[in-house]
Formats: C-alpha cells, structure tokens, sequence
C-alpha cells in the first residue's frame, strides 16, 4: 500500500510553492481527485488589530472536498483538515492532504464520508466552516452557507506539517475554554506512533523512561504545568480546538523537524493518518467510552479527573469554613452587660450591614463591567489622544481600569451614609467568601486549570484578609495574589517551562499580547476566560480589596 | 463351527450398535449472537459450523441459522459478498448457497426460545421452524460473547443458563428431541451448561467459568479477527469427518486442548444415556441415513401367532403417559448438592448456652445498662 502514496505524494508536494491559497487549482486538484468539492468565502473585521498574526479586517475562502462512502448511507462523517495561511508554512500538510484525498477514493471499505478541508485564516476560517456547517451564528461571522454535506461528524484531525520530512509529531489537544477531546484519541495516535515508528511527543517534550527518578518526576510534573497552563488559557491551541464545541472529537498533529538524525517522510506520515482514518471509520459510535476530563504527563499515562479534583475540593472547603466560622461570630451576638441591649442591637446592625455590603458590590461589579466594555469602546479616542496604536490601546486601557478599581475603596465610602462597623465587613466577607466558592468551584468543573490555578492565588486572599491586618504589607500581598498578576507569572512560568525563558520586559510585551488575545478569542471564538476574568473573578477581588481598607 | 458362533455374536453385536442411537432425523440450531464488525469472528464461526453441517448431509430445511449482523455486506468489508475464516483468505465460508433464517433484529431471545420450544405465531414460514420430533437428535451451537450464566444477545439482552435450561426441559416434555448436543464457544461458556436437567443432552463448551475464549487470529487487511481458537480448530477436525466415518465423540471432547486454545474447553455428559464412545459425530453433525441390507427374506406371517400368548399375560395397571416411556425409569439424577448449615437447634441451643452465662456473670440487675 506504502508503495502506491510515495509518487502521489511526491507529485503534491512539488506543486504547492504558489503564494497565497490557490483557490481554483485546489478546487481543480480536488475534483481531479474524484471528491466532491465546493467553496465557503467568508469576512470578519477583529474588534482591533492582531499584532500577533497582523491582521484586522480578515476575507478569506474555506475549500472542501467531500469524499463520499462507495456503499453506506451518508449520515456520517470523518474531517481531515489542514490550515493554509499566507506565508505558505503549512503546505506539506496541504500536499499530504490531496495525495491521503488521492489514495483513500480508491478504497472501497469507508463507512462515512470523509471531509477534507482546506481553511484560510487558521482558526477565523475554521470558526466560519463549523458555523457553516451546523447552521449557527455565535460569533457574528460573516459567511455564505455551505452547499455541500456530508452528515453527523464523528471526529476530526487537523494537520501542521511545514517540511516534508519531520523528526517527530506532537499531539495538541487542548481546545477552546480548556475542553479536551476523549482520551481513547490520544491513545489512538499513541498506538499507531508505535506500531509505525515514529517518535510522538506531546506538550513538545519527549517521553523520559525513567519514571522512578526524581529528574523523570520533574519532567513529567513539568509536562502536565504546560498542559494546565494551556488549558487555563482557554484559548485553541491548534485548529482542532473549535470542534469540541460541537461534541466532535478532533486533535491537532503537528510535524516537528528539529536536529535529529532519524528522519520521517511523509509516506510515513500518510501511513499513520490512514490507519488512523481506517480505526475512526470502523467505529459504530461516537467516542465516549475513555476520559473527557483528564491530565497528561506524558503520551502514556494521564491523571483523570477523580484524582486531581479532590485537590481543588480541598481548597474550595477553606473558603467554606472561613465562611461558617464568619457565620457563626456573626450569629452570636457580641457579649454585652446587658441583656436587653444585647438583644435588640443585631436586628438593626444586620439591617445595616446589608445596606452597607451591597454598595460595595455593586460598585466592584460596576468595575468589572467597564473593564469588558470599555477596553474595546474607547480605543479609537485613546487612539486620538495618545501615540499608542488600537491594539495598545485597548491592553493600557484595560490596565488602566484594573489599577484604577485599586483606588476604590477610598472613594466608596463617600457613599456609605453611616461608618462601617465591625459587623458590616464580616457580613462582606462572608458574601465575597460564599460568591469566590461558587465562582471557583463553577470555573474548575467546566475548566478545571482555571479554577485551580485562581483558588491557589486568590484562596489565601480570601481566607486571611481582614481589616485588622497591617495595611501596607497586605496591601502588597494582595496585589501580588490578584488576578492580573497572577497571569503575569503564568506567562513567565510557561516560558520556563517551554525552555525559553525570557527576560521582565520581554516577558511585559508578552504579558500585553497575552491580554490583547484573550479579548479577541472572546470575540473571535467565544472564549470565556476574559468575561469571567473581568465581570466576575475582579470583581470578588476588588470586594476583597474592599475588606482590606474597611473603616 | 465356532467361527459360525463368533460370526453370528459379531453381527448381532454390529446390529445392536446399529440401532442404537435411535434417531432417524438430524436438526442443526446454529445461532451468533452478536451485531457490530468488531464481531465479525462470530458469524464467521456459526458459517464454518454451518458449512460443516450441511456438507455433512443435514439439508438447509433442517437448519435454523440466525445471523445478528450481516458481515458480507457490511460497509466496512474490504471483501464485499466474503467472509473468511482463515488468513490470507483461504476459505470463504459465505458462499452462494447459505440460506439465513433469522437475520439481524430478528436475532433475539424471545424468537430463539421461540424456536426451541416450537410456539411460534401460526403465520411462522417453515424454514423459520424446527419441526424436529421425538427421533430427532439436534445440535445447538451458539456463538457470541458471554458471561457467567448468561449470553448476551445483541447488546441489549441477555439469555441465562437457567432459561436455557427450561426450554430444554419443555423440549424434552413436549419430545421434541431424541438427543441433544449442545456446543457454546464464548467467554465462560461452561457456565452455561451447569444447569440442565433434563436428560440425552451432551454439551460441550470453548472455556471454563472465570476463563475468556479467545480469537484466532487477524486478518490484516480485513482488519479484524476472523475466527474464534475453538471453533477453528473444531472446523479442522470437522473437516476430516466424512458421512461414513467413525469418529466418536471422545475424540470431540479433544478438539482444543489448552496448549492450543488457552482456555480449558469443557464438556457434559452425565445426562446423556449412552456412553459417549458409542456416539458418532455423524449422529449430530451430519445426516446420515441407516441402510440396512439384507440377504434374506424377512417372514411376516409368523406375527398371527402372537396375540394367543398375549392374552395369557395379567392385566397391569394402567400407567400414565409419562411412564409408559422407558427413559422414566432409567433416568438417575445425583441429589442437588445443598450447602451444609449446623442443624438449626444447635444454634439456638449456642444462643442460649451465651445468654445464660453472661446473665449468671453479670446477673440481672445489669440489663438496665443496656436497655
């Protein structure tokens, strides 16, 4: 069979040196095929400029060819796609793509329809073909409906290849809001790595064999911090990223060619992604039998869900028991002299307190509120006024509110009528307590990293934060433990951990690129991290800030 | 003259053993259990029975074949209108003449005891029947994928060991088989057979209880496994069998040694009347027809002087319908091994023994402590 692929592959490979996405010669290449090809154009215009990949008013076109099943029933089907960007990197998956077209419409034993897709603009093109395709508009794309279907979608791979010959493949599979596909994927690639012999890595790190030792643990320990620090990203990280949320099983598999000596060609490659496809084709359901939850150290092992949440449990029940212990001082009442006294106080100080706790939260949400909203408003004025360009603009702006909710606490008490009193802070603390719970415990089940990587910054904030403490120093601490910077050292960490360190302004920039992605996977994508981060983990900072600088 | 003597005690011995497994009709059940490709070993091992059978003699009238997929035509067959039971795809055991019965949803437990027990619908086709009676020896083999005590039945029901059981006790009361022969190849097969009753049934199983029957070997282009180890090697030996041959059932029971099939295939046989050694493969594989030639002429006018000695006999009382069969009298059963208890007054009497002691101790005055 091998013998078939190489002048196929070969013929490919050397045709795909044309600038741009050669629509009309993949359209013609496709149907030469034998595949049923048709087009999606699609426009968006970014909320403001992508440094990153230098775009802002993005028009492309989806091209896709449809190889139909010769006996069965077209209700399912399988999606084999490769990115075409501008700069020509990832041609080699696009020529692999058209010799796997070539060499599958010659087999007679598929069951469902295989879908091989060719998107401009990585993850924009791919977000229009899936809205496309499933008849949805969540994120205000612009695109001309599909023409073609193939049926349910079973699963999905997505290929980078950017040289034709590679040392090893890297699986991705974190995907958008920190969702992973089902772990037999993974373990499906893993098994054919090793029956073809090729080397696969995961997280771009190779598999260590000694797991006894103290430098095995570490590497392994140091594979699973970049898991969860991509997965608390909440961002795709592979075009494979944006299937999930259609219950679709997908992966990225990434070429990698770096200095070793063994080589893999792309007969090879081709070798794996069909005995993929053939194992996904024998399939009669869709994959639900392994993990949808779990955390990989490495290829071959993984930590799932019911040993790593019980972790986060354990910090969530500190949260609970600070808030029973502030319960149960705020239920009996403060011993006085007098009985009577004693009695008829705590009725109207409660009364008090609520009216007291609820200006502060609704001025912390306020503050949120304009940290969604007004980053992305009021870049244009920015613009006007500053020499900063509007992707600048928008990350200072956020930051300049973010500070500036620091400087609150000052200026809300001008609205309270009467002091605070020592019962108005613990019933505040008692509802920022109860409200961080929730809010974590939520956060880590639909995204298990995020959760945990905030309750281990913010836990400690909660627990200990009284009014009482020495102001300065807490202040400093609470400030290091809020979300900003919190992400600050996830950035720094994760460049650690990928052995590529960098220096503090270099890692600043960073840290300013990372915020300007985070609003555009939310409006690009409809990435949560940036809403929850703003509307409502500030917020329950900033009432904690509140308790801090409580009079 | 003595060779005159041992040539008349050879062939009376010859006509005994001529006669003596009283069937005069063959049958074959031949069911897989189990849908989905991965399956695909199954069905090919009820065809490689089923190619057996009928080249053995046994017509496709007499066959009930249930199939609950249908591999051959699967989508996903490289080798559309095949199915192989070896590698390399040697032997297609789907050739043009296989005649199924009941095919896919029609597969299930309520259709299959159906069949055995013979109540089906009036409007029921024959070929969907088993029209077997009192002289017909029926084999049985199921296929699929099984656990301790039961069969599962296209992944949503189950048959147990005890269901079984009860339809071949209303088989054997309705007389719906001389003999029986029972062959399972599936995981924990033997716990399938632990619970018969009733009697001339012989069964024989691919694994013990607590053992997984295994596959065979795969067929790289197919893709999946071909053939079951214990139906593979059964095929092997079935395929040496010819209608005149002489292999008994001893030599059934050695199909599949552990060596060779990994688990330890098992075999019952306390039921059954005659002496396994006796039985011929043929009896249940195949059909074959008794022909008896004779030289001589057979006198037919002496029977008259019968009936005068027939009166002289005492009139015996009348037996029920039951009775009147030799099997009734025959048939021993070993007494249910019941799981030893102490006598039940012993404990109370152990009881008592405590509660004495601890009050003479303790006395009286203590028991408001506990209560």
């Amino acid at each position: 069979r091998s013998e078939h692929i190489t002048p196929i592959l070969a013929h490919h490979l050397l045709f795909i040196v044309l600038m741009g996405m050669p629509v009309e010669w993949l359209v013609k290449t496709m149907q030469a095929r034998g595949l049923e090809v048709f087009t999606q154009s699609f426009t968006r215009t970014l909320p403001f400029p992508d440094e990153n990949k230098e775009r802002y008013m993005v028009r492309g076109t989806n091209i896709y060819g449809i190889l139909r099943a010769p006996r069965a029933p077209r209700t399912e089907a399988l999606v084999l796609s490769a990115p075409c960007s501008p700069d020509n990197s990832n041609n080699q998956a696009v020529g692999l793509l058209l010799g796997l077209a070539q060499y599958f419409r010659s087999q007679i034993y598929w069951a469902k329809d295989i879908i091989f897709l060719v998107n401009e603009h990585d993850l924009i093109g791919m977000q229009a073909w899936l809205e496309g395709y499933h008849h949805t508009n969540i994120t205000g794309m612009d695109y001309t409906p599909l023409q073609g279907r193939a049926g349910s979608i079973q699963a999905a791979l997505s290929l980078e290849l950017s040289s034709d010959v590679i040392t090893s493949l890297d699986l991705v599979l974190e995907g958008l809001n920190g969702q992973l596909p089902n772990l037999d994927l993974a373990n499906l690639f893993h098994a054919f790595c090793q029956k073809i012999g090729v080397l696969c890595t995961i997280q771009g790190k190779l598999q260590r064999g000694d797991w006894d030792t103290a430098e095995g643990y570490t590497h392994a320990v140091q594979t699973m911090m970049l898991m969860v620090l991509k997965q608390a990203s909440g961002r795709p990280w592979g075009d494979h990223g944006l299937f999930l949320r259609y219950h679709i099983e997908a992966a990225s598999v990434r070429g990698i060619n770096s200095f070793r000596q063994y080589k893999t060609d792309a007969t090879t490659i081709g070798r794996l992604l069909e005995g993929m496809f053939r194992k996904l084709n024998n399939l009669l359901e869709r994959l639900h039998q392994s993990y949808f939850f779990y955390l990989m150290p490495s290829l071959t092992h993984f930590v799932s869900i019911g040993y790593y949440m019980p972790a986060f449990g354990l910090l969530a029940t500190i949260l609970l028991l600070r808030a029973l212990d502030l319960w149960v001082q705020l239920g009996t009442p403060a011993q006085v002299t007098e009985d009577g006294a004693g009695e008829v106080e705590p009725v109207s100080i409660n009364n008090q307190g609520v009216l007291s706790v609820l200006t502060p939260v609704v001025i912390s949400h306020l503050t949120g509120v304009a940290l969604y909203t007004l980053p992305v408003l009021s870049q244009e004025t920015a613009v006007e006024h500053f020499p900063v360009s509007e992707t600048e603009a928008v990350v200072l702006t956020a930051i300049a509110i973010y500070t500036a909710g620091l400087a609150l606490p000052h200026n809300t008490h001008r609205f309270i009528s009467g002091e605070g009193t020592e019962q108005g802070w613990r019933v505040l603390k008692l509802v920022a307590l109860l409200y961080l719970a929730v809010l974590l415990g939520c956060t880590a089940l639909i995204n298990f990293s995020l959760g945990f990587i905030l309750a281990i910054t913010l836990v400690p904030a909660a627990a200990c934060v009284t009014p009482h403490m020495p102001k300065a120093l807490t202040a400093l601490a609470m400030v290091l433990l809020s979300p900003g910077c919190t992400l600050l050292y996830c950035v720094f960490i994760f460049q650690e951990l990928q052995e590529a360190p960098v220096t503090l302004p270099e890692g600043w920039m960073l840290f300013l690129s990372v915020i300007s992605q985070g609003i555009l996977d939310h409006s690009l994508y409809g990435s949560l991290v940036y809403p929850l981060l703003a509307l409502l983990i500030y917020p329950c900072w900033l009432l904690l800030w509140n308790i801090l600088f409580w009079k | 003259s003595y060779l005159f003597i041992y040539l008349f005690y050879y062939i009376t011995t010859k006509a005994t053993q001529f006669f003596n497994s009283g069937h005069t009709n063959n049958w074959a059940v031949l069911v897989c259990t189990s849908r989905f490709w991965f399956n695909y070993r199954h069905v090919a091992n009820v065809l490689s029975v089923y190619r057996s059978v009928k080249r053995l003699g046994i017509p496709d009238s007499h066959i009930v074949l249930m199939l609950a997929d249908d591999m051959a035509c699967n989508h996903r067959n490289p080798k559309p209108a095949t199915v192989f039971s070896h590698k390399n795809m040697e032997l297609n055991v789907y050739g043009d003449d296989v005649e199924v019965d009941y095919r896919g949803y029609e597969v299930t437990v309520e259709n299959f005891l159906r069949v055995l027990t013979g109540r089906l619908p009036p409007s029921t086709p024959r070929s969907k029947r088993l029209l077997s009676d009192d002289r017909s020896n029926i084999l049985i083999y199921l296929t699929g994928h099984g656990g301790n005590g039961f069969l599962k039945f296209q992944d949503s029901e189950e048959i147990s060991n005890v269901e079984l059981a009860d339809a071949f006790e209303q088989m054997w009361q309705k007389r719906r088989y001389n003999e029986l022969l029972f062959i399972i190849d599936t995981c924990q097969g033997a716990s399938m057979y632990e619970r018969f009753y009733s009697p001339n049934i012989m069964a024989l199983a691919s694994s013990q209880v607590g053992e997984d029957s295994l596959s065979h070997q795969p067929d790289l282009a197919i893709g999946v496994h071909l053939m079951d180890r214990y139906t593979f090697y059964l095929l092997e030996f079935l395929e040496d069998i010819h209608p005149a041959s002489q292999a008994n059932m001893n030599d059934l029971f050695k199909v599949c040694p552990k060596s060779q099939c990994v688990s330890t295939p098992g075999h019952r046989t306390d039921l059954f009347l005659r002496d396994p050694r006796s039985v011929l493969i043929t009896d249940f594989f195949g059909s074959v027809r008794k022909v008896e030639i004779t030289r001589e002429a057979v006198n037919l006018t002496s029977a008259a002087e019968q009936p005068v000695e027939a009166t002289k006999e005492p009139k015996s009382e009348p037996l029920s319908y039951v009775d009147q069969l030799p099997v009734a009298e025959i048939i021993h059963q070993k007494p249910k091994q019941k799981d030893w208890h102490p006598p039940d007054g012993f404990i109370l009497g152990l009881w008592t023994l405590i509660l004495l002691v601890f009050f003479k101790t303790y006395g009286i005055k203590h028991l408001k402590h506990i209560f």
